[in-house]
């Protein structure tokens, strides 16, 4: 157990090996069968390997559902590739089937000729009626027509580990493991990763983590001996994909959550996240609560008000602020962001958008909370919107909407989804010194001299350029200032129901953010000669580019163009979008960007929506754009 | 992870001290106070007015909170910094503010409706964390601002604009329900009582944690006389218990009454002293570890006549502050993994080269 035999394995040559150019693979089985680690650690091998990735975890609100019933299947899904790829992929090659309940939910997903990997010994007539099963799938001929290995997976994993002295029902939990040493000889991957990971994992338990790498070992080994897995493949390095650099996989929250840490030191702020916890936002305040050396503060608080209000008291006080939530919370934070608004101060509400209305779907993805952000609160009272489209996108994203929060005084939106949020990808590791410098300057003295020569401070004299209105932190003498929700006077800041004024001061707040510097929109077109513009925003940017290539791979030519600025647009916006006969909006939504261009620009744009809590695939994506390409 | 109080400096000592002598004038400020005349809150603007210079703190250090209602318009009469927020939300807002700025001396003004209500989850949570607030609550037993609705302390059956048959509500009592939240710090006074508001406002100042003060407050419009009971020197005689820390809880004319603990169930009653009981005559102890005996004496309150009322502190005892211990967690952190280094984080879990 104990041996020190080199840790990373090659599969013999004795078997057949075949080269592939990608792989969809996705892992199914009950919530409590380590699904999501199974993944993970796959997905670890797999950017270790330097193939280019993208996942797509799915896993169900329960903590454990019943075990064995179709509600309670988790599964990860997996696409690898030699050259760079946009989407966890549509269908998988290779399903791992933990049990009936995995593959009567998985199934349907499946192309024919795909392999299937299934656990022999769930399928027990219990566990196939508890599905409804009449008959045993594995025998009665409904597989035909699938490449189906048929593996007690179970008993090999407890045969394997009969040394350790552990209980059958804790020797089982090593199932997953087993899998993953399977899949990993199948495809190669490296184990090294692996085993160092569940030595660290289970450092306090040390037998566990033996007898789970025994489980990974004897899987491999079980793959390289039988006869039943005669092939094997590899899938090269996607070496041409990747600038030169150093690259790590990251998922959307670890990579958001990295951002609002850089955006702290670029910006020399101490950071504060004032949250309550929610799906799918609630691993953000996990990861920036283990970087207190950061200077970073975190603060659970009693409910979604309270987190965005302690993080606007904390902006008041001049650290960077920000408060994590999902839609649900961002309709109990909406009092407080029209407050921000009218304050003025800077503020970073991220919004992990879930399925909806009300609890949802809040384990599945939506870009339904794009309206609500845009004009989810009382009054006249605009916020900047952004949004990140990959994963590793939500780092410079998160730096981006710091930016503006800071440079403007006011607070920014920061629209990621359950889909990138838990997806991963490769990403290129920044240089720190080539991030960009967020430094503001506080207030630090009068900024206005009254008729009669007096110097004082004006909390409501505006930067002519930005319009922002100066950031005076308690503490700094002379500036002792009051503000509230309440309308203020141009200027001073002093209350004012003056009807002028609050004309002035609502036009202005609009003013400021209207006139927020982004950069203009870019399309893309390789040949020039594109009468349809594909228009996206957020995490629909992989599946939208994988269907554009697709269609121009066909001989169509296609535009796209995808927007990180929801508010304000682009300035050339009006522009792109009038230059092409059709633009056509696909969103995971009933059409809420399509609905704002349209309002705004007056262009008839088409929407493709799609609301059933999963990310678009690319292969129907591509047949409704040729739709709208012939139609 | 027990605060070592003996060492620790007093959190008071984190916020810088003003330069020079300052007055009451050097914390009005320019606006015009537009409460209605006779208002309460008049009173009590002046007495912290006039408290302030003794606290010999940076005016530009100090920052009043608020919600919504007549008496969160505060902040705007205080030459200080402040932020009239919204409603109910200012004990969160301003828990962000001193957990994030522990040089700054940080109070938060609310009503009875801003704190009770609309606010009162944030309120029973900021007391149990026990953040290093100082929070007024005006209490009216009315909604003011909204023109003289019944307020969650209002008393059972209270006739107002919208209760024309009566209000069917059981009241709080701010001071039990703080009491309950895990208070370290309770305190009632009366706004037109300048001494007594003034000495618990410096004994709250004093107080290291959350400090709530709730201050009978007459509105004159809505609810005049709901505290005159309380007010009228006779009056007053039967109905307030002035509490001292180590005297004998007596009361009444010629302090013919007290509170004494009812041996059978524990509870407290008022009784006439006489020399044979008045050895049992409870003497108050603030700082006494269990707060069951301090909620034993909110509870004599009548909520209807207003009898047997306790003013004074009831109950201010030491515990850990939420704000030191999380600052606290921030240096353990440095000392445990060093300075955040950006580079290293961004660059850390496996990794791998891509060679140009």
């Amino acid at each position: 157990m104990t041996s020190q035999v080199s840790t990373e394995r090659e599969p013999t040559a004795a078997k057949d090996v075949r080269r592939l150019e990608r792989v969809v693979i996705r892992f199914a089985g009950d919530s409590g069968d380590g699904m999501q680690l199974t993944g993970d650690r796959f997905t670890s091998e797999t950017a270790s390997f330097g193939n280019d990735l993208s996942t797509l975890p799915n896993f169900p609100a329960e903590i454990r559902a019943p075990a064995g019933t179709l509600p309670g299947v988790s599964s990860f899904q997996l696409h690898f590739a030699d050259h760079d790829i946009l989407t966890p992929g549509d269908a998988p090659n290779v399903l791992v089937a933990m049990n009936p309940a995995a593959l009567k939910a998985n199934l349907a997903d499946l192309p024919r000729g795909a392999e299937i990997i299934v656990n022999t010994d769930e399928f027990t007539t219990r566990a196939l009626q508890k599905v409804g099963y009449a008959a045993d799938p594995l025998e009665d001929g409904s597989l035909d027509g699938y490449q189906v290995h048929p593996v007690p997976l179970t008993t090999l994993t407890v045969e394997a580990l009969k040394e350790f002295g552990l209980t059958r029902k804790e020797a089982e939990r090593s199932k997953n493991m087993f899998a993953l040493g399977l899949l990993s000889w199948m495809y190669h991957r490296p184990t090294e990763g692996t085993e160092t990971f569940l030595r660290k994992k289970f450092a306090k338990k040390p037998q566990i983590a033996e007898a789970n790498i025994a489980a990974f070992r004897a899987g491999w080994n079980f793959g390289e001996t039988t006869e039943d897995f005669a092939v094997s493949y590899e899938v090269a390095p996607a070496s041409q994909a990747f600038p030169p650099g150093v690259y790590r996989n990251i998922s959307g929250n670890l990579a958001l959550s990295y951002g609002l840490i850089a955006a702290s030191r670029q910006a020399a702020l101490p950071l504060y996240l004032g949250s309550y916890p929610i799906t799918p936002a609630s691993d953000i305040l996990h990861e920036l609560s283990r970087h207190k050396n950061f200077g970073v503060r975190t603060f659970q608080a009693e409910d979604e008000i309270a987190g965005i209000g302690a993080a606007l008291g904390a902006a008041f006080g001049g650290s960077l602020a920000v408060t994590t939530t999902s839609g649900p919370g961002v309709a109990l934070k909406s009092e407080t962001v029209g407050l921000a608004v009218s304050l003025e101060l800077p503020l970073l509400i991220v919004d992990i958008q879930r399925g909806g209305p009300s609890t949802g779907l809040p384990t599945k993805t939506e870009q339904a909370d794009l309206l609500q952000a845009m004009y989810g609160r009382n009054g006249e009272a605009p916020v900047p919107v952004v949004a990140p489209c990959t994963p590793a996108d939500c780092f410079d994203a998160a730096l981006e909407a710091a930016r503006i929060a800071l440079a403007y005084r006011t607070p920014v939106f920061l629209l990621s989804d359950g889909y990138l949020a838990n997806g991963s990808e490769p990403w290129r590791v920044p240089e720190v010194e080539d991030l960009p410098d967020l430094r503001v300057p506080f207030a630090d003295g009068p900024n206005h001299t009254t008729e009669d020569g007096t110097e004082v401070f004006w909390p409501y004299k505006r930067d002519p350029e930005t319009l922002a209105r100066p950031w005076a932190v308690p503490g700094t003498p002379g500036l002792e200032h009051r503000i509230g929700g309440i309308e203020k006077q141009d200027g001073t800041g002093n209350i004012s129901y003056d009807p002028a004024n609050h004309d002035f001061m609502v036009r202005t707040r609009q003013a400021k953010v209207d006139g927020i510097a982004v950069p203009d929109l870019e399309v893309d077109d390789p040949d020039g000669g594109a009468r349809i513009l594909v228009l996206g925003w957020g995490s629909t940017y992989g599946p939208i580019t994988a269907a554009v290539r697709r269609l121009r791979g066909i001989g169509h030519q296609v535009a796209q163009a995808h927007l990180r600025y929801l508010n304000p647009f682009p300035a050339n916006l009006g522009e792109v979008l009038r230059a092409y006969d059709k633009v056509v909006v696909p969103e995971m939504n009933l059409g809420q960007l399509a609905a704002l261009i349209r309002a705004k620009y007056l262009v008839d744009a088409r929407s493709h929506t799609q609301v059933n809590g999963m990310p678009f695939k690319a292969e129907q994506l591509a047949a409704a754009l040729k739709e709208a390409i012939d139609g | 992870m027990a605060e070592t109080t003996e060492t620790a400096p007093h959190l008071l000592s984190l916020v810088p001290k003003a330069a020079g002598k300052q007055t009451m004038k050097d914390f009005k400020s320019d606006q015009e106070v537009r409460w209605c005349p006779g208002c309460g809150d008049y009173a009590i603007l002046a007495a912290v007015q006039g408290f302030m210079p003794e606290l010999g703190l940076a005016k530009e250090n100090i920052v009043f909170v608020s919600g919504i209602g007549c008496s969160s318009r505060f902040p705007y009469y205080m030459n200080t910094y402040g932020m009239h927020s919204i409603h109910g939300r200012a004990p969160a807002i301003a828990t962000g503010l001193a957990t994030s700025r522990r040089d700054l001396s940080v109070w938060v003004v609310t009503g009875d409706g801003d704190a009770l209500s609309i606010g009162g989850n944030h309120l029973i949570h900021a007391l149990r964390r026990n953040v290093n607030l100082k929070i007024l609550l005006f209490n009216n037993r009315i909604y003011g601002l909204t023109k003289g609705q019944y307020s969650p302390t209002s008393e059972i059956g209270k006739i107002t604009k919208s209760t024309p048959m009566g209000s069917l509500d059981a009241p709080f009592n701010p001071v039990s329900l703080a009491l309950g939240a895990e208070a370290t710090f309770v305190a009632r006074t009366v706004d037109s009582d300048r001494k007594h508001l003034t000495e618990v406002l410096r004994q709250a100042a004093a107080h290291e944690g959350t400090a709530l003060v709730e201050i009978y407050q007459n509105c004159n419009i809505f609810n005049d006389g709901a505290f005159d009971v309380i007010k009228d020197r006779e009056q007053a005689q039967e109905a307030v218990i002035r509490l001292e820390h180590g005297q004998p809880v007596r009361f009444g004319a010629d302090n013919g009454k007290g509170v004494v603990r009812d041996p059978a169930t524990g509870d407290l009653a008022v009784v006439e002293v006489t020399p044979r009981n008045e050895a049992d005559v409870l003497v108050h102890d603030a700082h006494a570890a269990s707060p069951t005996t301090a909620f034993a004496l909110s509870r004599l309150a009548d909520p209807d006549t207003l009898h047997h009322t306790p003013i004074g502190v009831l109950r201010s005892v030491e515990r850990p502050v939420y704000d030191t211990l999380m600052a606290r967690q921030l240096e353990d952190a440095v000392e445990r993994q060093g300075p955040g280094d950006l580079g290293a984080l961004l660059a850390g879990g496996d990794t791998w080269t891509v060679a140009g």
